[in-house]
């Protein structure tokens, strides 16, 4: 697949402005709700217009304000799914997948489509249910059935988990991920949840305030997110202003502390980020004398709050967190972190 | 007995019901997606008949489609006339009990989940399907309710039609103008009549929406 996108979108206040490609495999497009990731998505589908701009899917136009292009929704061959899965409440199961197969004018062949992709998704027996009678997972399956069974070119995924529960949650995102495999579709999947993202993206793009921060591989950008909002969207917790101090070290002036980075750092850097479950008492590298502020039980881990000792009083502290199993008795008077472990962060 | 009046009130009641029925979706659902200042503006137009009284809108017809005045010579000149006339009567009506039509199925329209409409657009249904198929069975409730308040409005309207159309024996009487112009003439009797078959077709209309909301219920419960 690809996908070409450089759109502009101003509603009320609010200024979309993105350019980006995806390539094939499934790009999330993860950011705080109103950076404009949904926006982005209804744009694609034909849902909003943009003000200006040119999408492009598998070299067919979709959009384009320059040449007054503008297929209406359903001339653009994707699929969307909605937060709410949008499944019509009039019509059975049966009856919504087959309205995803319109444009098939042979009946014969639609309602093989349909009991193939019925038995697929497991939906067997629940083919005369209406949606309301379905559990989440259910209505989830049949919404997708209903997107696939019409093969578009690219699927939109609109926070597809955001409406379940914790528990359902992850064992639907391993069906999703499945099924993203199996069929091989390419997909745009919105989604503020780092773990959804890690767990079903290839690609990340991230988006801030509806501008696009930055693309790169999954794996790559939780290792180095790069900017301060990348990190906290991967869900870094200790996020701090920072100075070029050395050829490869920082000094952290709310915490008093000059950190070694370990590698070149930037003359632009503006911040660090160290992940909560990074610092360790046995780690010798960066170590530090720290006063414990408050520790927090939680189901599998300790949260400890710290102070540095040179830490400014005003300032946040700091989070670590650590596996129950490996807490010790006594909490350590000094904690370092390894100097990998120390996001740089520019803008 | 002449059993005109009731004849005729049904079929004025029964016409203007079907074509309120489609004027007021129609209106509801483009009017729903214009500007705001033009929806308000249209709103208010729109649903003055509810507010002002029937006289008033009797006036207004006079106003428009008397003989004395251009809209109504014109149609006369193509041989419509509609004062003192059946369909001036369903003209009067529909007037009358457009509002509550188009206020409900408004109601009804704007509680509609869009994103239904929109996947069924990038599904590639037509927006036609949607439309009947769709955006319909869900406002389902609403437009029913709408319409059998139409119906009923038309059904007893009296100001705008004894203004309009006047009472005419055999030619323009309708339950309700024939319940006053025998309690004017004293026929006590006579108008007692009436005044049961009115209670009779207004408690038919009823008990008709009620068994028809017990069957909608039963027919989800049943699925």
């Amino acid at each position: 697949m690809s996908l070409e996108v450089g759109i502009k979108k101003r509603l009320g206040k609010f200024l979309l402005d993105v350019e980006y490609h995806a390539g094939p495999g499934v790009t999330g497009l993860l950011g705080a709700s109103g950076s404009g990731k949904t926006v982005t998505l209804m744009c694609i589908a034909g849902i909003l217009k943009p003000d200006e701009g040119r999408i492009v899917l598998n070299g067919r136009v979709l959009f384009d304000s320059g040449q007054r292009i503008d297929l209406p929704p359903q001339q653009r061959r994707v699929g969307y799914l909605f937060q709410n899965y949008a499944l019509f409440p009039n019509m059975t199961v049966e009856n919504n997948i087959a309205c995803g197969l319109c444009r098939e004018k042979d009946v014969t062949v639609r309602k093989q489509a349909v009991a193939d992709i019925i038995s697929r998704m497991r939906l067997s027996g629940l083919e005369h249910h209406r949606p309301h009678q379905l559990s989440g997972g259910q209505q989830q399956r049949a919404a997708l059935a209903r997107i696939l069974v019409g093969q578009p070119e690219l699927l939109l995924l609109d926070e597809p988990l955001s409406a379940l529960d914790s528990h359902l949650k992850d064992q639907l995102v391993v069906e999703l991920r499945h099924l993203l495999k199996s069929y091989g579709r390419d997909a745009l999947l919105v989604t503020h949840s780092r773990d959804e993202a890690y767990r079903l993206c290839n690609t990340l793009a991230v988006m801030e305030e509806g501008r696009l921060l930055g693309m790169g591989g999954t794996r790559e950008f939780f290792a180095d997110p790069g900017t301060r909002t990348g990190a906290a969207l991967t869900g870094c917790k200790n996020i701090v202003a920072a100075q070029k101090a050395g050829e490869t070290s920082v000094f952290v002036p709310d915490w008093g502390v000059t950190l070694d980075a370990g590698r070149p750092v930037g003359d632009d850097i503006a911040a660090i980020g160290i992940r909560a479950h990074h610092f360790g008492g046995d780690i010798s590298e960066n170590s530090f004398p720290v006063r414990i502020a408050e520790e927090i039980e939680e189901p599998f881990e300790w949260t400890v709050k710290f102070m540095y000792k040179a830490q400014r009083g005003d300032s946040a502290p700091v989070w670590w967190r650590i596996p129950k199993a490996q807490r010790p008795q006594r909490l350590p008077e000094r904690l370092g972190v390894l100097p990998e472990n120390v996001l740089l962060l520019y803008g | 007995m002449d059993w005109f009046p009731l004849w005729n009130s049904l079929r004025i009641a029964a016409i203007s019901g079907v074509l309120v029925f489609f004027a007021g979706i129609l209106c509801a659902y483009y009017i729903a997606r214009l500007p705001r200042v033009v929806k308000g503006i249209l709103d208010v137009i729109l649903t003055l008949p509810l507010v002002l009284p029937p006289t008033v809108c009797g006036w207004f017809l006079l106003m428009i489609f008397g003989l004395r005045h251009p809209v109504g010579q014109l149609l006369q000149q193509m041989g419509i006339q509609f004062v003192m006339t059946w369909y001036g009567g369903v003209l009067a009506a529909s007037v009358v009990a457009f509002p509550l039509m188009y206020r409900t199925a408004r109601g009804a329209f704007e509680s509609f989940d869009e994103t239904l409409a929109w996947s069924g657009k990038i599904l590639g249904l037509s927006n036609t399907f949607i439309f009947w198929r769709i955006r319909m069975p869900a406002c389902r409730q609403g437009i029913l309710a709408g319409a059998v308040l139409a119906f009923a409005r038309a059904l007893g309207e009296y100001g705008a039609t004894s203004m309009l159309i006047g009472y005419t024996p055999g030619r323009t009487a309708t339950v309700s103008t024939t319940v006053y112009q025998l309690w004017r003439t004293n026929d006590d009797a006579g108008a007692l009549v009436w005044v049961l078959v009115n209670l009779a077709v207004s408690a038919a209309v009823l008990l008709a929406v009620n068994l028809l909301e017990r069957r909608n219920k039963q027919g989800r419960r049943a699925v």
